[in-house]
């Protein structure tokens, strides 16, 4: 990562991001009324995060049986809807206590 | 609908930020940034996922379009938020307070905002978004300050934080609907398609996700458009359970503009 790979990149995402919060806000005065589109747009975090979550969850701490145990823990309290803040700590100490395990066991 | 009224309802998001910012800003320094650049990053753009995909991609040296894309992709849903809101806002906001307003639309502050009873002012929303902007640079500069002080291990765990954390966003929904269980379903297919097989695994991050989430979200909308009629019925079911919820980013935002604008279409058409 160079300083002007980082400074443009930074410079990218911010007008991006914004220039699609903004849009609403200063242009769009009319409610948008084409369905695969007001569709497409309410599907699409779902997939997006789907994507980004797996399989790239269960690889994302020091070893897969962590991963997994931090993944079984994060889809079990999501699933009985417990907060994002509940989940995230949790799926952390599970990572945190099944690598302290292999630690003392191994 | 004053400005402290806004600075209270934003604390619990700031302190929801916090962690996930300290995450984003540790992942960040992991993958070989400086510590100001997390920072900057936070400063500029206010987002979460897209900060967390868009720093990857800077890091892997993925090419501008590539990068530009992404975030487009990943960011697509605060245009219709950034429609739903604007209806929920009163009359008399200069363009000034509207491009400035803009750029606090986060998923949070979004689900927030547009659960309040009356319009919606400048000084209400100035207050909800300064304090949950705050949450966020602040957790990003603690985590890249202190990030290199924590134990390996301890940094091991910290890295399913944001992960973690989109497991409870996509999971209450996709339980509820059998269209975004699917999606979910076919979604994970797909990426874990292009992460295993030999040749489709040498693509980088951001076009599969791009790949992914476009022809899988295309083949759920084409199959389960959103039922017009039924959007009006489940609010209320839904509302609570987003309070509930930590206020519920993505999935409850999305689902309350939509319903919005559905109703919103219908009274227009007549």
């Amino acid at each position: 990562m160079t300083l002007s790979d980082m400074l443009i990149g930074c410079l990218i995402m911010a007008l991006v991001t914004y220039v699609t919060k903004a849009v609403g806000l200063l242009l769009v005065r009319k409610q948008i009324t084409n369905r695969f589109v007001q569709s497409f747009l309410y599907y699409i975090p779902y997939s997006v995060l789907a994507v980004m979550v797996f399989p790239g969850i269960l690889f994302s701490t020091a070893t897969i049986w962590s991963g997994i145990a931090g993944t079984a823990v994060a889809l079990i309290l999501s699933y009985f809807k417990r907060g994002l803040l509940v989940v995230s700590l949790a799926s952390i100490a599970a990572v945190f206590v099944v690598e302290q395990l292999i630690v003392l066991l191994a | 609908m004053k400005f402290t009224r806004g600075l209270k309802d934003g604390l619990p998001i700031a302190l929801g930020y916090l962690s996930v910012s300290f995450a984003y800003a540790i992942a960040a320094v992991n993958n070989g940034a400086p510590v100001w650049f997390p920072i900057l990053i936070s400063f500029t753009n206010f987002t979460g996922t897209g900060q967390f995909v868009g720093t990857n991609l800077i890091a892997a040296g993925a090419s501008l379009i590539e990068l530009t894309v992404t975030m487009l992709i990943i960011n697509m849903r605060y245009a219709l938020m950034s429609v739903s809101l604007s209806q929920k806002m009163g009359d008399g906001f200069p363009l000034w307070q509207r491009a400035l307003l803009s750029f606090g639309v986060t998923d949070e502050n979004y689900a927030v905002a547009i659960r309040q009873p009356n319009k919606l002012t400048f000084s209400y929303l100035t207050g909800l978004m300064s304090c949950s902007f705050c949450g966020w640079v602040g957790g990003t500069a603690l985590g890249a300050a202190l990030g290199d002080v924590f134990p390996d291990m301890l940094m091991s765990a910290l890295g399913i934080a944001l992960f973690a954390m989109f497991v409870a966003i996509i999971i209450p929904p996709a339980r509820e609907r059998s269209s975004v269980l699917l999606l979910v379903l076919i979604s994970t297919a797909a990426s874990c398609l292009f992460y295993f097989t030999p040749v489709l695994n040498k693509l980088s991050d951001g076009w599969v996700i791009i790949i992914c989430s476009i022809v899988c979200t295309t083949i759920v909308a084409l199959l389960f458009p959103k039922d017009r009629e039924n959007d009006d019925k489940p609010e209320n079911g839904r509302t609570s359970e987003a309070g509930g919820n930590d206020g519920g980013p993505a999935p409850d935002s999305a689902e309350d503009s939509s319903s919005d604008d559905a109703a919103g279409t219908e009274g227009g058409a007549k």
